[in-house]
Formats: C-alpha cells, sequence, structure tokens
C-alpha cells in the first residue's frame, strides 16, 4: 500500500504495510537515519520527531496514521528555537555517546516552542520520557536554560 | 476405573470454566430483584458496578495524584508523566506523545483518540467503593455532572469502552460496557444509595 508523507516539507511516498511504525518508514524507506531506533516500545524517547508541531514517538505510531500531517525529523529542523537549541548544545558539549541526542534535542525544541522561559521542572517534565544512557541530563537542562536566555536576548535573533 | 477418571476430568474443568466465566461477567439488574429493599438493592447494585470502576484498566487514569499508574499491579506509569494543566500531559510530553488514536501492537501501547486522566477531583485510588460511590453522586466532586451525563459516561463514553478492549495481555474490565450502563441505570432507578464502605 503507497501512502503519501509530508517529511520535513517535502512530499515523498512509502511503500508497505500500513501498520508499519513511522520511524521504520523515515528510517529504512527515506533515509533519514537521524532518528534512532531504541527501545520500540516508547520507553526511551530515542524515535521522536515532530508531527503537527508537537512530539511524537514515532516507534509506536502507525504510518498510516500521518495521512496530511506534517512530520519534522532532526533533519528537517530549522525554525529559530531549534537553531538556538542546536548552537546550545554544541556550545555545552552536551553529546557523548550520542544515540539518544536527536530525540533529546526534538523534545527541548517543543519545550521550547512552547514555553521560552522553561523551567527545572517544566525541563524535567518534558524531557521525562527520554533517557540518556551517559546520563548527559544535567549537560542538557544546561544547554536549554542557555538556548532560552539567548532566544530572550538580541543573541538568539 | 477408566471412566471414573474421565468423570472427574469432566468434572474440574467444568468447575475451572464456571469459575472463570463468573469472573469475567457482570451481573444483570434482573439478578438483585430479589432483593425487597430498595436501597439495599441499589448498594448491591453498585457493588456489581464497582467491580469495573475498581478495575486497574479503571482506576490507572483515576489517579490520586498527578501521575497516572499502569499495568495490573498499578505501578507508577513509565517513563514518568504528569497530568499538566489538562489532564492531557505536560508541554512536550503528552499522552498523545505516546498513545496514539489506537491500540498499536507493535509497541504494545495501548490507544485512543480521547486518552487522557480524569480530573484530579475525580480521584478513585486509595478510595473505598463506598467513597467512590458518594464522589460519583456528587457534582461539585464529578465534573458537575447529572445522574444522566454520568449514566452516560459509563454506558456510552468511547474512552470508557477501551477497558473493555484493552489491547495486548492486559486484561478487560468484567462483563461489557452495556452490561455496566444497566447496572448503573438500574443504581440510579433505585435511588443511588451507596455501600457504606
Amino acid at each position: 500500500m503507497s501512502i503519501t508523507l509530508n517529511v520535513n516539507g517535502t512530499r515523498r511516498e512509502f511503500d508497505g504495510d500500513p501498520d508499519t511504525p513511522l520511524l521504520w518508514a523515515i528510517r529504512e524507506q527515506l533515509g533519514l537515519t537521524g532518528t534512532k531506533y531504541s527501545c520500540g516500545i516508547a520507553q526511551c524517547g530515542a524515535c521522536t520527531v515532530h508531527v503537527d508541531g508537537v512530539p511524537l514517538r514515532s516507534c509506536s505510531a502507525p504510518v498510516a496514521a500521518m495521512t496530511g500531517r506534517a512530520i519534522t525529523t532532526i533533519e528537517g529542523l530549522a525554525s529559530r528555537v531549534a537553531k538556538a537549541v542546536q548552537k546550545a548544545w554544541v556550545d555545552l558539549d552536551v553529546v557523548q555517546c550520542g544515540y539518544c541526542q536527536s530525540g533529546q534535542i526534538m523534545s527541548a525544541v517543543a519545550l521550547l516552542e512552547k514555553k521560552p522561559k522553561a523551567s527545572d521542572e517544566d525541563i524535567d517534565h518534558a524531557l521525562a520520557g527520554n533517557i540518556c544512557r551517559c546520563a548527559t541530563y544535567q549537560r542538557i537542562r544546561a544547554a536549554i536554560h542557555l538556548a532560552s536566555e539567548r532566544l530572550a536576548s538580541k543573541e538568539g535573533a | 476405573m477408566r471412566v471414573t477418571h474421565a468423570w472427574l476430568v469432566v468434572i474440574v474443568l467444568a468447575g475451572a470454566g464456571a469459575s472463570l466465566a463468573g469472573a469475567d461477567e457482570l451481573r444483570s439488574p434482573q439478578s438483585f430483584s430479589s432483593i425487597g429493599n430498595q436501597a439495599d438493592r441499589s448498594r448491591a447494585l453498585f457493588v456489581e458496578a464497582g467491580r469495573v470502576l475498581q478495575h486497574p484498566r479503571c482506576l490507572n487514569c483515576h489517579p490520586a495524584g498527578d501521575r497516572p499508574s499502569q499495568g495490573e499491579d498499578q505501578h507508577p506509569h513509565s517513563p514518568l508523566v504528569v497530568r499538566g494543566l489538562d489532564d492531557k500531559g505536560a508541554i512536550a510530553l503528552r499522552c498523545a506523545t505516546c498513545h496514539e488514536a489506537a491500540n498499536f501492537a507493535p509497541s504494545g501501547v495501548p490507544g485512543h483518540p480521547l486518552w487522557h486522566m480524569a480530573p484530579r477531583g475525580m480521584a478513585w485510588q486509595g478510595k473505598s467503593l463506598g467513597e467512590i460511590c458518594e464522589q460519583i453522586k456528587d457534582p461539585r466532586r464529578n465534573g458537575d455532572k447529572t445522574l444522566t451525563q454520568i449514566h452516560e459516561h459509563l454506558a456510552h463514553d468511547t474512552l470508557v469502552g477501551w477497558a473493555w478492549a484493552p489491547g495486548g495481555n492486559r486484561e478487560p474490565a468484567p462483563g461489557t460496557q452495556a452490561q455496566l450502563g444497566a447496572l448503573i441505570a438500574a443504581w440510579i432507578e433505585t435511588g443511588t444509595a451507596c455501600p457504606t464502605r
């Protein structure tokens, strides 16, 4: 079965079982491997993408449900908030092994898009479903605060 | 000797079958007609309905705090999620981040288009059935619902109905949603008496 997807602003065709997890469609058929497979049961957050602007665990959503929706993967993040988050990530050298980081960034961007001045509690709640086996949580939190500060200043403009 | 053994097998299997059927089914309102006192009959009807209301499929999303539970043992939801401002999760970690419009077998995650937690005021966990009963019929604690609306919610709300089609290896609530609706209707008709405990 052929399903038309809108991925990173581009029309893409998926051909396969409509119950295929979105994750497999974007990794295996579309070749967008920035989104990671880890647990496969929506427990770790490594597969997070944005659908219609909000985070979604792509391992736990059928590709058939994506018709007419706007999918954004880590490769397609381009907003002002996204750029500020990515720069803060680099500046604070957040990443250790890196496997979970695309999912962490997708959640962080979604948080700051909705709440530019996020508190520690906001960050904890928003990213509670993004697990990091290297335990980079303190640097992740610091990077989100840094991005938030820069967005509020001219530096993030 | 062989015949005796065969009869024993039949009796044991029949007994097991009857026991399982009893655990899964709900009694009909008519089966309570022998209780002459109306208030006693009303209480008995609610106790039967309570087998659904206090089932993990219902209690898990009627928590006493801000965090739902999951599983037959009602352990804290993993990952940590909170109700947020609208009972649908925190910013960037919404219920719908993981719970899609339907149960999804490949990940084992249950789903429904309206997936959300019951409001804080409708907390059931840790309460006796009598306390839940009093709460359900109190408009100040049930979202300002009339008894008709309570019946509608329990008998026809499709998210409530998910409790009978939970997917995966999750145990469905006893009986059917229609049977629960009939019990609640009969409880209302008989005066909404509540169990004492």
